[in-house]
C-alpha cells in the first residue's frame, strides 16, 4: 500500500489534516537540494533530525508578521483596509491569519494581542467587547486548528488581556497557546496573579522572561509556536536538531566526545542549515513574490536559523556511564557539569560559524532547546530537560533549569504540573515562578493534573481529544496525533506532580 | 550553641500561611491530640533501639553509646521506623543550629515570601525562633508561628515582636472535651488567642469539626469567632481519619466530616461574627 493510500484512507484524518499530509509527500518527490554523505550518515543513525521539515523548503518555517503594520497600512494583496472599530479589527486578523505560512500550514504567531486590540476594546462596551472576543477565540480554535498557534500578552496590564485571560478559563480550548512576557517592573501582582489562575485552571498563559528576551532581540519579539523567541516582522527559517544521546553513542569518553564526535555533528547540522537558508532566500519563490514580504509585514534581516538540541541529558548519561536517571543529569552534579561542558562547546562553535543571512543577528544562528517530538520515545529529552520520571523535587529542577535556559534566546522552557490544592493558592504559585525568572529561568509553563486541557511538551491537547483519536475517530486539532503519540511513547503527561511532601 | 531538634524541612510550601513558603517543623508539644496527623512528631527520641531493626536499607544504627543513630543519606524515607516507634518520636530528626537552618533554607529564599516554623509545637524552643526569626527577617522575608498556643507570648515579648504573625488552633473551649481532646484543658490556648489578637499578631486561627460533636463544635466555633471577628482568617477544617493512629480512629470515629456539615460551622462563624470564616 502507498503512503498517499494509507493517509487517504486514515479514518483518524480530517480532510485539512490529510491535504498537510499528502503535501508534505507531493514535496519529498523531489530531491535536488542535496547535502553530504555524512550528513546522511547522519541523519540515518538518528543523531541529527530534519522534524519532517520536508526535503524542499518552500517556506520559512516559523512567520511572525508585522501585525502593528497590517494595523496601520492595510494589506493590498488581500484588500485589507486598517481596521477602524473592534469588529474590523478582529475580522483583518482572521482573514490575514489564513494566508501566513508556516511549518504546519498554520500561523503560528498571531501577534500581541492585548496592544493591537486595546485601542479598540477600551472603546467599546465591557461586555460587547468581549462577546467579540469570544467569536474571535472560537474562530481560531475551529480555523487555525493546531496547537502550535501561539499569542503573546504583557509584560502590562490590559482591559484586553484581562478579557483574554476571563475568555482562556472560560472556554478552554487548546488554541491557541498563549505567554505573558512577564517583566518585575512592568508587570503588576495582580495581573501575574490573574494569569496563574487561568494557568491553573486551563494550562496557559506560560510566563515569559521578558527581561532576558528584550535584553537578546530588543523589545520586537515574538514568543511563536511552542516557546519560540523570535523577531516580529521575521521568524525563523529552519529548526534541525542534533539528538544529543545518538551524537554520543560512538564517543569513547566524554572528553573524546567533546573532541571529536560533538564538533562533527555541530558541523554537519550547520551544513545543512546553511544549505536550507540559501535555497529557501534563493530559490523558492517566498521571499521574492509573498505579499508579506511585499508588502513589508515581514522582511529577509528579521530571520533567524535555529539551531536544535535535545536529548542533553540523556547524552550526559551515557558518557558517564549512568542507567539510574534518577542518579543522573539534573541530579548529579557531576553530570549536570558535564552538560555545562557541552552546552558551552555548541554555543562556542556555533557562535564562531557565519550563517547566511543572518546578517542582522551578527551572521549567526542561535540555539533552540527543541521540545522533542512523538517518535522520540525517552529516548532524548527535550532539549536540556531532565527525563520524565527523574524530576527532583521543584527548588532542585528550576535550579537546573536556571543554568541551562540562558543558552537558548530561540527559545527554552520547562513545565510544572501541580495537584489540586494550588488552584486555592495561586499567590504561592507567582513568587516561584518570579524567584526562578529573576534566576535565569527563560520560559516556565505550568498546569493542573486534572484538567482537560494539559501542556504535553510545550504545545497544548485535550486529554479527551486523544481518546477520540484511541477510539479511532477524527480530532480537528492536528497536534493532538503528536500529544497521543509523546504520551505513549514519552510519557510525557505522567511528569512529577507538585505536591506537598 | 542554640540548637533546636527539627523533624523536617520543605522547601516549598502552599499550606503554611499566606504565599510560597519554606516550612520547618521542629520535634516535640506538649499536648497529645486524639487526632494529631503527624505523631512522630510529639516527643524526642529515648533511645530505646526499637525502630533500628525495621530499618529496611540500614540507615538506622544503636551505637556503643545507646545513641540511635540516623544516616539521611542511605535513609529512603519509608517510615517503617516511625510505625515501629512505640514513643511518638522519630530517630529521624537533626539537632541544628540557627546558621545550620539559615545554610538550609538560603536557596529557597527567591522564591518564597517567607518561613513557617510548625512541629510538633515549635513554640518549645523560643530562643531559637528568636535568633532565627531576626535573621530571615535581615534576608527580606517573612516569619510566621504555627503553633498550638501551649507558650505564654506574654513571656516571650522579643519572640513576638520578631515573628510576623502566629496562626493557631483552637481546637476546643470546653475544659472537659479539651481535656478528653488533646489532653490539656486548653486554658493556655485561649490566653493566646486573647494576648495574640491585642498584641496585633495573630495570622489565623483554625479549628477542625468533628463529625457528630455537634455541642463541642459550636461552642469552640462561637467562642472563637466571637473574639476574632474580621482581624483574622478563620479557617474551618474537616476532620480526616486519614493519618491518625488506629487506636485514635475508634474514639473520633472512622468518618470523615461531612462537607455540608463543616459549611454549616462557617455560616455559624460568620454569623458569630468572623466574617473570614470559611472551610479548606
Amino acid at each position: 500500500m502507498s503512503d498517499a493510500l494509507n493517509i487517504i484512507q486514515d479514518p483518524t484524518l480530517t480532510y485539512r489534516q490529510e491535504l498537510v499530509g499528502l503535501a508534505r509527500l507531493g514535496e519529498s518527490t523531489d530531491d535536488s537540494l542535496r547535502y553530504s554523505d555524512a550528513y546522511y550518515a547522519a541523519k540515518a543513525r538518528g543523531a541529527l533530525c530534519d522534524l519532517n521539515e520536508g526535503v524542499m523548503p518552500f517556506r520559512p518555517r516559523y512567520i511572525c508578521p508585522d501585525y502593528e503594520l497590517l494595523f496601520r497600512k492595510g494589506c493590498d494583496f488581500l484588500q485589507l483596509d486598517p481596521p477602524k472599530d473592534l469588529l474590523e479589527a478582529v475580522n483583518v486578523l482572521e482573514i490575514f491569519y489564513c494566508h501566513v505560512p508556516s511549518i504546519t500550514t498554520y500561523p503560528v504567531y498571531l501577534g500581541d494581542l492585548d496592544k493591537l486590540l486595546e485601542p479598540f476594546v477600551i472603546k467599546e462596551d465591557r461586555e460587547y467587547a468581549k462577546k467579540v472576543l469570544r467569536l474571535f477565540l472560537r474562530n481560531i480554535d475551529r480555523v487555525q486548528t493546531d496547537s502550535f498557534v501561539h499569542a503573546d500578552i504583557g509584560p502590562e496590564d490590559s482591559v484586553t488581556a484581562r478579557i483574554l485571560l476571563e475568555l482562556t478559563e472560560e472556554m478552554q480550548l487548546a488554541v491557541p497557546n498563549l505567554t505573558l512576557r512577564y517583566d518585575p517592573e512592568k508587570t503588576s501582582d495582580d495581573f501575574a496573579l490573574a494569569c496563574v489562575r487561568c494557568m491553573l485552571k486551563t494550562a496557559k498563559p506560560s510566563f515569559a522572561n521578558h527581561r532576558m528576551f528584550v535584553r537578546e532581540w530588543g523589545d520586537r519579539y515574538a514568543i511563536a509556536s511552542c516557546y519560540n523567541g523570535l523577531m516580529i516582522g521575521g521568524g525563523g527559517y529552519t529548526l534541525p536538531r542534533m539528538r544529543l544521546y545518538e551524537c554520543a553513542l560512538d564517543a569513547k569518553s566524554p572528553e573524546d566526545f567533546l573532541d571529536r564526535e560533538l564538533p562533527k555533528y555541530i558541523d554537519l547540522q550547520l551544513e545543512y542549515m546553511d544549505k536550507r537558508v540559501k535555497f529557501i532566500v534563493e530559490e523558492s519563490s517566498f521571499f521574492k513574490t509573498n505579499f508579506l514580504v511585499t508588502e513589508g509585514f515581514v522582511k529577509r534581516e528579521n530571520f533567524i536559523g535555529m539551531f536544535g538540541v535535545v536529548g542533553l541529558a540523556e547524552c550526559c548519561n551515557h558518557l558517564l556511564g549512568i542507567t539510574d536517571v534518577k542518579k543522573g543529569f539534573g541530579l548529579n552534579p557531576e553530570a549536570t557539569r558535564l552538560g555545562r561542558r557541552i552546552m558551552d562547546a555548541i554555543e562556542k562553535r556555533v557562535s564562531e560559524h557565519v550563517a547566511p543571512y543572518c546578517d542582522a543577528f551578527d551572521h549567526h544562528y542561535r540555539l533552540h532547546a527543541q521540545v522533542g517530538i512523538d517518535t522520540d520515545g525517552m529516548d532524548d529529552s527535550p532539549g536540556t530537560r531532565i527525563p520524565i520520571g527523574a524530576e527532583p523535587a521543584m527548588l532542585d529542577q528550576l535550579e537546573v533549569n536556571e543554568q541551562f535556559h540562558p543558552y537558548f534566546p530561540t527559545g527554552t522552557g520547562d513545565i510544572f504540573k501541580f495537584e489540586e490544592t494550588w488552584v486555592k493558592t495561586p499567590e504561592a504559585v507567582l513568587p516561584i515562578i518570579k524567584g526562578s525568572l529573576s534566576r535565569g529561568l527563560r520560559y516556565f509553563s505550568g498546569y493542573l493534573e486534572n484538567n482537560d486541557v494539559v501542556r504535553v511538551t510545550g504545545y497544548l491537547v485535550k486529554k479527551s481529544e486523544i481518546e477520540k483519536l484511541r477510539q479511532k475517530k477524527q480530532s480537528l486539532n492536528q497536534v493532538t496525533l503528536y500529544g497521543m503519540g509523546a504520551q505513549d511513547g514519552g510519557h510525557a503527561l505522567d511528569r512529577r506532580v507538585q505536591a506537598y511532601e | 550553641m542554640n540548637k533546636a531538634p527539627v523533624n523536617k524541612i520543605i522547601p516549598f510550601s502552599n499550606v503554611d500561611g499566606p504565599g510560597n513558603r519554606t516550612s520547618i517543623f521542629f520535634q516535640g508539644c506538649s499536648f497529645r491530640c486524639q487526632f494529631c496527623h503527624n505523631p512522630e512528631t510529639i516527643r524526642l527520641c529515648v533511645h530505646c533501639g526499637a525502630c533500628v531493626p525495621g530499618c529496611p536499607v540500614h540507615a538506622l544504627r544503636q551505637d556503643a553509646d545507646g545513641q540511635v543513630r540516623w544516616d539521611p543519606k542511605a535513609c529512603v524515607q519509608c517510615d517503617a521506623c516511625l510505625k515501629a516507634c512505640p514513643h511518638s518520636a522519630s530517630p529521624r530528626i537533626r539537632w541544628m543550629t540557627v546558621e545550620e537552618v539559615l545554610l538550609e533554607i538560603r536557596r529557597s529564599l527567591p522564591y518564597i515570601e517567607g518561613i513557617t516554623t510548625s512541629g510538633g509545637d515549635c513554640t518549645l524552643y523560643p530562643a531559637f525562633l528568636t535568633e532565627l526569626f531576626t535573621r530571615v527577617h535581615e534576608a527580606g522575608k517573612t516569619c510566621l508561628i504555627d503553633g498550638n498556643g501551649a507558650l505564654d507570648f506574654r513571656s516571650h515579648p522579643q519572640l513576638l515582636s520578631a515573628c510576623d504573625g502566629v496562626m493557631l488552633d483552637v481546637k476546643a473551649v470546653d475544659p472537659a472535651w479539651s481535656m478528653q481532646l488533646i489532653g490539656n484543658d486548653g486554658t493556655s490556648v485561649l490566653q493566646s488567642l486573647k494576648y495574640l489578637l491585642q498584641a496585633g499578631k495573630l495570622a489565623e486561627v483554625r479549628t477542625v469539626i468533628f463529625p457528630g460533636r455537634d455541642r463541642e463544635n459550636a461552642e469552640t466555633v462561637r467562642y472563637t469567632a466571637a473574639r476574632i471577628g474580621d482581624r483574622c482568617p478563620y479557617k474551618i477544617i474537616r476532620y480526616r481519619p486519614f493519618g491518625v493512629r488506629e487506636e485514635f480512629q475508634a474514639f473520633l470515629g472512622e468518618d470523615t466530616t461531612d462537607a455540608a456539615y463543616a459549611e454549616s460551622y462557617a455560616r455559624l462563624a460568620r454569623d458569630a461574627g468572623a466574617s473570614k470564616a470559611y472551610v479548606i
